[in-house]
């Protein structure tokens, strides 16, 4: 439901990472991490990314997403894991002081430009 | 030519958090952030609760809803400092985002007050992404909505310090297993303290009060 917010931020951060000097830049592709348990349903936010991008270097770019799986870590008993469903408690010692290491990313790693037109 | 980035697509919000946090700290109030789907009795749970604490702890609050300002206006008879934002603004958002709880917060005047409640639209999914700069989150959960919301929504029950689950006054009309309910949020969060309560009939309102009043004294020795 907020897909529009973030797309705008990715807009934005994508616009301000290419170097100034390039002309008439065309971005390919968006290379993003985003955990399994963040709120980012992926197809409002390639909805919303088209929306925002027309007739903007980023136009016709491709969200290329890398889906991070939710990792934990029991802090009574030490072991890791990973979690595939809502059940947060320990499988090894049943304790439920269980700390999340990654999962909730939403994050842009990097941007693919095309290369320069040579004319 | 690839160009490496690696940032958070949510920075700007982290960032007026963490400005946020500062202010809040700086004018010593307790931030609590209270989220809940619609319908699940926010509004009704803190009219009792400032009653409660009012004027012993001064109590404001910001509420966020996409439209109209019943919430505030049903809170203001309490006395307490209140001022509502409406996202029909700022595009209908789902959520409230840092920034737009600074603006409030300075409108309202922190300076007097022990405790800041923001009362977060109605949405169990949006709100958990977006920090605020609270100190804590609250979730509010009522027998009126399924026993399996907890599971259905992880992030949310994850995200937050404790639970509420409320109208437990219609538990005897209704077919719903509270202990399923309470079950399935400590199936996501272990170890989650859970208030189960009616503001309705007040039964099992004091553990909630004495919760509130020990977070707000721990952070502002008030």
């Amino acid at each position: 439901m907020h897909e529009m917010g973030i797309a705008k931020q990715l807009v934005q951060i994508a616009i301000d990472s290419i170097p100034r000097d390039i002309e008439n830049p065309k971005v390919e592709k968006l290379n993003l991490r985003i955990g399994r348990l963040a709120s980012v349903v992926e197809h409002s936010l390639t909805f919303c990314f088209e929306i925002l991008t027309k007739d903007t270097p980023l136009e016709n770019a491709r969200l290329d997403i890398d889906v991070v799986p939710v990792m934990v870590h029991c802090n009574s008993c030490d072991n890791g894991w990973e979690v595939t469903g809502p059940v947060f408690k320990c499988p090894f010692c049943e304790d439920g002081d269980v700390e999340m290491l990654t999962g909730r990313e939403i994050e842009i790693t990097s941007l693919e430009l095309a290369d320069e037109l040579k004319i | 030519m690839e160009i490496d980035i690696q940032k958070k697509v949510l920075e700007a919000n982290d960032t007026e958090a963490d400005i946020n946090r500062m202010f809040f700290k700086d004018q010593n109030v307790f931030v609590l952030n209270m989220m809940s789907s619609p319908g699940s009795g926010k509004t009704e749970i803190l009219c009792r609760t400032l009653a409660k604490l009012m004027p012993t702890v001064r109590v404001g609050v910001i509420v966020g809803d996409i439209c109209t300002t019943n919430d505030a206006d049903r809170l203001k008879v309490t006395g307490a400092k209140v001022t509502q934002i409406n996202t029909d603004q700022f595009g209908g958002d789902c959520h409230l985002a840092a920034h737009l709880i600074i603006a409030s917060a300075k409108q309202l005047g922190c300076k007097d007050l022990d405790l800041l409640i923001v009362e977060n639209i109605g949405n169990l999914v949006c709100p958990a992404e977006f920090d605020i700069g609270e100190d804590a989150r609250a979730v509010v959960l009522s027998v009126t909505e399924g026993e399996d919301k907890p599971l259905k929504y992880p992030l949310m029950f994850r995200a937050v310090d404790i639970a509420i689950l409320n109208k437990i006054d219609l538990l005897p009309y209704l077919d719903y297993d509270a202990e399923l309910a309470v079950d399935n949020m400590k199936q996501v969060h272990p170890h989650l303290p859970v208030f189960e309560m009616s503001a309705k009939t007040e039964e099992g309102f004091e553990p909630w009060l004495e919760w509130v009043k020990i977070k707000v004294f721990e952070k502002t020795g008030k």
